[in-house]
Order: structure tokens, then C-alpha cells, then sequence
């Protein structure tokens, strides 16, 4: 196992940020953080699903060929979101009238199937599962911030950033902060490893 | 009757526009809108789906699963259904009209993973809309969608000479012009006819 592969897999969450950097399941993200209960809700199925499948599709990365890959992975995805969706309709009614429009659409969101191809089916089941849980922290972290900036805003009398229009706003802003925060730590990063090796 | 398809006409259009109202298929709206003409081709594109893929989806729906006592299977059958259709679509496209084949290119495979096309065949089932509804439905978000994203297309070829902050420069300052345009969208909301 190599140490160094699953530590940037698990660094991932953050400095691949699936929402700011690499600006994937951008839908869910601002149609359901209007307030912080229902983007912690659809951020965690959304991690589940994530996990689940980046595990599986790793575990089958050999036996599925390479021409019906895609329609594999997402009949993978689809099980997975339609075992949420049993989950929630039955245990969590009252989120499943908030957010039940938008379980079904974890199977057509890009984060998902995107790292299902970009490192499931290329890696091994441990960095895959480490990857899922990293992205699917990350997506979360991102989702409810927003919501609560935008619950927030809308408690304070600013209703239209609980609607679309808001979202879109405030996404748009912290993207910006976001890129300026982590353009400041690479920065950091590269001159330090600079001063090491002047020291060496 | 006729009051009520108006009504839906000016939702899917205007009053709830899937891009700009509901925030749904946002990823193809951001990332096809650079060009006009190519935003162009993927509405059309997105639209065709759409229609095709609710009326087959509302058909397997009804006919197949109900019947059978198996609902629980929509999600995995109806994303099932429209990555077919769209591989179909890509062949039957590329034998007969390969002009317009060309000038879709790629954005016709991208088209299985919008999810304003599962989400509209889903809406369908959910409002138990009957087969003309969920037709006009399907047609008129896709309408919305291409409206959205044309208007996008428009400014952002504009703002391509503009001088942008680096730090909003790429998808903030998209992000930030979608919102305002949303925000002239909500101006519709008063608007209703008929129903």
C-alpha cells in the first residue's frame, strides 16, 4: 500500500474540491443548500452513494469491460441512490418531502461519475473508498456552508438568497474566496519546500 | 384544458425556468455557454431528448412497471432508458443527418448525464401528468433550457473583452451573472394565465 497515494486521496476533498475547484455537482448544490438541514441531508446521501459506488466499481474494475463501463457504473450508482431513496421514504419522512424531488438525481450527478472513472476503475479498493469518503466530506463541507450562508442571509430579511437567484450569487463569491484561500497556500507550500531545499 | 396547457407552456418556459428558477442542469448551462451557435445546437439537442425521453419513460412507466409492482425500479430503469436513447439517437443521427450530427457533436453524449431530463421525467410520474401533458411539459422546459442558455451564451461573449478581477475570472463571475439573471427571471413569477 502506498502511503503517499492515500494520503493525497484523502487530501483530495479539499485541494480538488469537487465543488469549488473542480466545479462538479454544481445542480444539487445550489438548488438544495436554501437551508443547512437539507444540504447536510443531501450531502450525505450524496457521500453514501459516492463511498458505496467508488468501492464497488473498484472491487469490479477488472471484470467489467471496457466498452460497457459506463452503463455498468451507473446501473452501480442507480442501485445505490435507489437504496437511499427506500432509506429515506420510509425512515425520514419529513426530509423526504424537502428533498425527495432530488435523491433520484445523485444517479446523473457528475461528481459521482466522474471519480468512478477519473480513479475508482483505476485504483485500488482501499484509495478508492479513502477518495469516495474524502470527495463526499468535501462535497458536504461545501454544501453547508452554503446553506448556511444562505439560511442565514434569508433569517436576516434577504429572502431572495434562499431562492435561485441568491444561490447562484453566493456560490459565485465563495468560489472566489475559495481559489484566493488555496492560490495563498500553495504559495505557501512551494516556498517552504523552496527553503527546505536551500537548506539542504 | 386548454388553459391549463397554457399554464404549463409559461411555467416550463418563463415562470419556472429549469435553469434559472429551479436550478436544475446547471452543469451544461455553464459549460456549453461560451458560443452562440453552439449553444444553440445543444438546446436543440437537450429538447429533442427531453420530449422523447418523458413520453418513453411515461409509457414504461405506466405499461410496465406499475403493472408489475415495480416503482421502486424508476431511477435505475428511467436513467437506463435515456442513456439508450441518447446512444440511439447518436446512430440514427449520424446515418441520416450527418450535418447535424457534426454540429452537435460532442454535446449529444453529454446530454444522458443533464439532469433536467431525468428530473423531467420524474416531474411527469410525480404530477401524474397524462401523456399530452407530460409531451407539452418536456418540450417547453427544454425550450426554457435553451432560452437560459442562449441568453448566457450572449452575454458571455461579451464579457470575453471585459476586464474581470483574476479572482472572478472563469466560472465566479458565470455564477455571479446567472444569478442576476435569475434574479430578472423571478420578475416573471407575477405572470399567469388561465389556469
Amino acid at each position: 500500500m502506498d502511503a503517499g497515494k492515500l494520503k493525497s486521496a484523502a487530501l483530495s476533498g479539499i485541494l480538488n474540491n469537487p465543488v469549488f475547484v473542480l466545479v462538479l455537482g454544481m445542480c444539487p448544490t445550489i438548488s438544495q443548500s436554501t437551508s443547512v438541514t437539507n444540504a447536510l441531508g443531501l450531502g450525505l446521501a450524496t457521500a453514501f452513494v459516492l463511498v458505496f459506488s467508488n468501492l464497488f466499481i473498484s472491487l469490479l474494475r477488472k471484470v467489467i469491460p471496457d466498452k460497457v463501463r459506463l452503463p455498468a457504473y451507473i446501473v452501480i450508482i442507480a442501485t445505490f441512490v435507489t437504496l437511499v431513496q427506500m432509506f429515506i421514504t420510509s425512515f425520514l419522512p419529513s426530509l423526504n418531502d424537502s428533498i425527495g424531488a432530488f435523491i433520484p438525481l445523485i444517479v446523473v450527478n457528475c461528481i459521482i461519475l466522474g471519480r468512478a472513472e477519473a480513479f475508482a476503475s483505476k485504483n485500488d479498493v482501499l484509495s478508492a473508498t479513502v477518495d469516495g469518503l474524502s470527495m463526499g466530506l468535501g462535497f458536504v463541507l461545501s454544501i453547508v456552508l452554503l446553506g448556511a450562508i444562505r439560511q442565514a442571509l434569508g433569517a436576516a430579511g434577504l429572502t431572495v438568497f434562499t431562492k435561485t437567484a441568491g444561490g447562484f450569487i453566493v456560490l459565485g463569491f465563495m468560489m472566489a474566496l475559495f481559489n484566493a484561500l488555496l492560490g495563498r497556500y500553495k504559495e505557501y507550500r512551494n516556498g517552504k519546500l523552496r527553503a527546505l531545499k536551500r537548506e539542504a | 384544458m386548454a388553459g391549463e396547457i397554457i399554464t404549463i407552456i409559461v411555467a416550463g418556459i418563463l415562470t419556472n425556468n429549469i435553469v434559472l428558477n429551479q436550478s436544475i442542469g446547471i452543469c451544461p448551462f455553464l459549460g456549453v455557454s461560451k458560443k452562440i451557435n453552439s449553444s444553440v445546437g445543444m438546446g436543440m439537442a437537450v429538447t429533442f431528448v427531453l420530449a422523447v425521453s418523458a413520453v418513453v419513460c411515461f409509457f414504461i412507466y405506466h405499461y410496465i412497471l406499475v403493472p408489475l409492482g415495480m416503482e421502486y425500479l424508476q431511477t435505475i430503469t428511467f436513467i437506463l432508458i435515456i442513456a439508450s436513447l441518447v446512444q440511439l439517437l447518436d446512430i440514427v443521427l449520424k446515418k441520416t443527418s450527418p450535418a447535424l450530427y457534426t454540429s452537435l457533436g460532442v454535446y449529444l453524449a453529454l446530454i444522458t448525464t443533464n439532469c433536467a431530463v431525468l428530473f423531467t421525467a420524474n416531474y411527469g410520474i410525480t404530477q401524474q401528468y397524462d401523456l399530452l401533458y407530460t409531451f407539452v411539459n418536456a418540450v417547453c422546459v427544454g425550450l426554457g433550457f435553451t432560452l437560459a442558455l442562449i441568453l448566457m451564451a450572449g452575454i458571455r461573449e461579451r464579457l470575453e473583452r471585459a476586464d474581470i478581477p483574476k479572482l472572478f475570472r472563469g466560472f465566479p463571475i458565470a455564477l455571479i451573472i446567472a444569478g442576476i439573471m435569475s434574479l430578472a427571471f423571478t420578475g416573471f413569477t407575477g405572470l399567469s394565465f388561465g389556469g
